[in-house]
């Protein structure tokens, strides 16, 4: 059946629309696209820009220079992110099923846990390395106080365990975060399902894992891709604490440092805006790579129970 | 100890906001612009010198200004400095727009010379006193060819090492002059134990590179032949010289504090100002925090050589300079302040006003800080030179400057031998830069 009449389209919804959409447009979308666009020129010996196609790409991951430098931040990246996407996700949950428990000092915990979180990086930075610091930190006295100093290294500055390092204390940063949000799913699942659950005589394991996971999962998903996303972008607590350069020996290199590094130069080193570019695009793929493959497989897969 | 720690821990906090304060101040002053002038017009003239170096504020406003003007008093000067990091942009958005001042400071090497090629800065041949400035005091701001001077070169860094007096009487030991002197002094210091040889860390790396490699170096590859051989392909960095560099580099490690690999530079600071340390080595740059912080008598000795007697050869790097803005409108009285900046009066004057900056004059200036009299003292006693990665060897990837910061941490840290890492400098060098034949 065709409807003869069409309805008038509603103009308003333009008039509304159009603000978020300029506006976003101009500060998102136009430099996203312009920053792409860079990375596909380079720049002549005499000042002038010229299309280059791929061949920035092809540099990236070939050239001698190039090539173990992305694949070292990559690598790094990736380490760097597992370890928050396990050690942290995994400890946020029980956490947030801690302080969503009933306890007398659970709002002061919950409190606690987050305050990290809206600290500036720069006082992170600054704290963790005057705490690991070998000449004045506390880390070795307390090691000592329980017979423990041997085990004390220069963590930060060990090519073996500067990342780790540097992504735990990152973990600590952030734990909040995903502890808040799945802290506020959990008390968002009704007593009554609980209480059925009490009454076929499950266990509180069970019914955590058989009643209550399962219905965090929409969070623990979203837990996922913030957590995903961010690594991916990082850059200012390795720049704080480990400079630009992301030593010792690029151990601690992530994707955000090399592309600050090529981009904007470092010392001597005048920066490379279509490089820099390049790298910024290759970060961009990856992200959204995982955002895609979060809404598309897991988004779909997980159900959402009607409560 | 512990109480000891909580207590450096303190003092650490205390010394950082102290040493913040006084620095934003002049951060915060306004930077004025140039003052409408009330004198009638005609004859007397405003010139604005534009600078990064807001810290020097109250040093030309109070003290080089007011010289310069009762020689020139139809010239009026105004000092309008910007903040360090935003400076390079600044001016150059101030040069394409035809808004920035007569008289330009100049970063030393690629940034000046970006800025004369592009036409922003004018050529400088025709100022007479440029004869009063060396062939190294002026290689920071001269065309590749060595023909084109286009800043007055101001002031130089020269690199040493600063130790602890009353340390050295304790322990018994004197001023090393060659380098198995050195070692033995290390080593009678870390046989004594109440102090630790040397104050340093490597994980900033620029420390290794700068205040290390690039501080003993000069002795080894003999300053200026050796890095004009560089530039010319002559020599490289897998020869003895630079290799024989980084060997005592990683002799050091020994004599570091524990977990040097995580001591960044501020950290070897308080560790040697807090009297725990004997030795730093470092550069004329620190005298000033040095003075001011230290408790005990500061004595410094320069880079030690091979063999006593050997020619010595220090590291006296050119740092900043004054270029004039092709396009002012008054560039008979620029010129006429660039000719006076080469004069005795302004060497003394500047190089008094702030200690460890030195004049690249060959005036003979003499100083009333007697440590930066010191480090002064050390150019007629030695050949000068620069650190060789700055001129020409830095404008491709891999960065020159910034392998030598990570290899020479690395060489320290002992994940890289000496050989492997001039291998690797070289290699990287190599793959972009083709001497001038």
């Amino acid at each position: 059946m065709v409807t003869k009449q069409r309805k008038k389209f509603p103009f308003y919804i333009v008039v509304f629309l159009a603000p978020a959409v300029i506006i976003y447009t101009i500060i998102m979308i136009y430099p996203l696209l312009a920053s792409l666009g860079l990375s596909f020129f380079s720049r002549t010996s005499d000042n002038q820009y010229v299309f280059a196609g791929f061949s920035n790409y092809v540099t990236l991951f070939t050239d001698s220079f190039y090539m173990p430098r992305i694949l070292g931040a990559l690598k790094n990246n990736v380490i760097f992110s597992l370890i928050h996407l396990v050690i942290q996700n995994a400890i946020a949950l029980l956490l947030a099923a801690l302080v969503a428990s009933k306890g007398r000092l659970r709002n002061f915990y919950r409190t606690v846990i987050f305050m990290p979180t809206v600290l500036s990086f720069v006082i992170i930075g600054f704290v963790w390395n005057l705490i690991l610091n070998p000449l004045w930190g506390v880390s070795e006295s307390i090691l000592q106080a329980v017979n423990l100093g041997y085990l004390f290294k220069p963590w930060l500055g060990l090519p073996d365990t500067a990342l780790i390092t540097v992504s735990l204390i990152s973990v600590w940063q952030f734990m909040g975060i995903p502890m808040i949000l799945l802290y506020a799913s959990l008390i968002g699942i009704p007593e009554e399902l609980m209480e059925a659950a009490n009454v076929d005589g499950a266990n509180g394991w069970q019914s955590f894992w058989k009643i209550k996971f399962p219905l965090l999962l929409p969070t623990v998903g979203v837990v996922m891709i913030l957590t995903f996303v961010g690594n991916f972008n990082a850059f200012d607590l390795i720049y704080t604490m480990k400079g630009a350069n992301a030593g010792p020996e690029f151990a601690t290199d992530i994707l955000g440092t090399l592309f600050y590094r090529t981009f904007f130069g470092q010392q001597l080193q005048l920066g490379n805006i279509n490089m820099g570019a390049t790298v910024a695009a290759v970060m961009f793929l990856i992200i959204l790579t995982g955002v895609l493959f979060y809404v598309f497989f897991w988004q779909r897969r997980v159900q959402n129970y009607e409560m | 100890m512990r109480k000891y720690k909580v207590f450096a821990l303190m003092l650490v906090l205390v010394l950082a906001f102290a040493a913040c304060t006084p620095a934003n101040t002049p951060a915060n002053a306004p930077a004025e612009d140039a003052p409408m002038d009330d004198a009638p017009a005609g004859e007397e003239v405003t010139i604005t010198i534009e600078s990064w170096r807001n810290d020097d504020l109250t040093i030309w406003q109070d003290t080089i200004i007011p010289a310069f003007e009762a020689h020139y008093p139809n010239i009026n000067v105004v000092f309008a400095p910007g903040t360090p990091a935003e400076y390079n942009g600044v001016l150059n958005t101030k040069l394409e727009g035809g808004s920035a001042g007569d008289l330009i400071t100049c970063r030393p090497f690629d940034a000046s010379l970006a800025l004369y090629e592009k036409g922003y800065l004018a050529n400088l041949n025709d100022i007479e006193g440029l004869s009063n400035f060396s062939d190294v005091a002026k290689s920071a701001w001269i065309t590749d060819d060595g023909q084109e001077v286009f800043c007055v070169p101001m002031a130089s860094v020269i690199h040493g090492f600063f130790y602890n007096k009353d340390a050295f009487n304790e322990v018994g030991v004197e001023e090393p002059q060659t380098v198995q002197e050195f070692f033995d002094v290390l080593e009678a210091i870390k046989a004594d134990g109440t102090y630790i040889p040397l104050a340093m860390g490597t994980a900033d790396t620029w420390e290794a590179a700068t205040m290390g490699f690039q501080n003993i170096g000069p002795n080894y590859w003999k300053g200026e032949e050796g890095r004009t051989a560089l530039i010319a392909g002559d020599q490289k960095y897998t020869d003895d010289a630079y290799v024989e560099t980084w060997k005592q580099l990683a002799a050091w490690r020994d004599f570091m504090p524990d977990g040097f690999e995580a001591v960044k530079y501020p950290d070897a600071q308080q560790l040697f100002t807090l009297g725990k340390a004997a030795i730093y080595p470092t550069g004329s740059w620190e005298i000033f925090t040095f003075e001011k912080d230290a408790s005990f008598e500061l004595g410094v000795f320069k880079p030690p050589v091979e063999n006593a007697g050997d020619t010595c050869y220090i590291s006296d790097h050119t740092d900043i300079a004054m270029g004039m803005n092709a396009a002012t409108q008054h560039p008979e009285a620029v010129k006429t302040f660039l000719e006076w900046m080469t004069t005795e009066e302004f060497a003394s004057l500047y190089s008094n006003a702030l200690p460890g900056f030195f004049t690249l004059s060959d005036h003979n200036v003499s100083l009333t800080d007697p440590l930066a009299q010191e480090f002064m003292n050390w150019r007629n006693e030695c050949e000068s030179t620069i650190r060789n990665s700055y001129a020409i060897l830095s404008r491709g990837e891999p960065n020159l400057e910034n392998e030598l910061w990570r290899l020479s941490a690395a060489v320290i840290n002992g994940s890289v031998t000496p050989e492997e890492a001039a291998a690797e400098i070289q290699a990287g060098l190599d793959s972009w830069y083709e001497p001038a034949k």
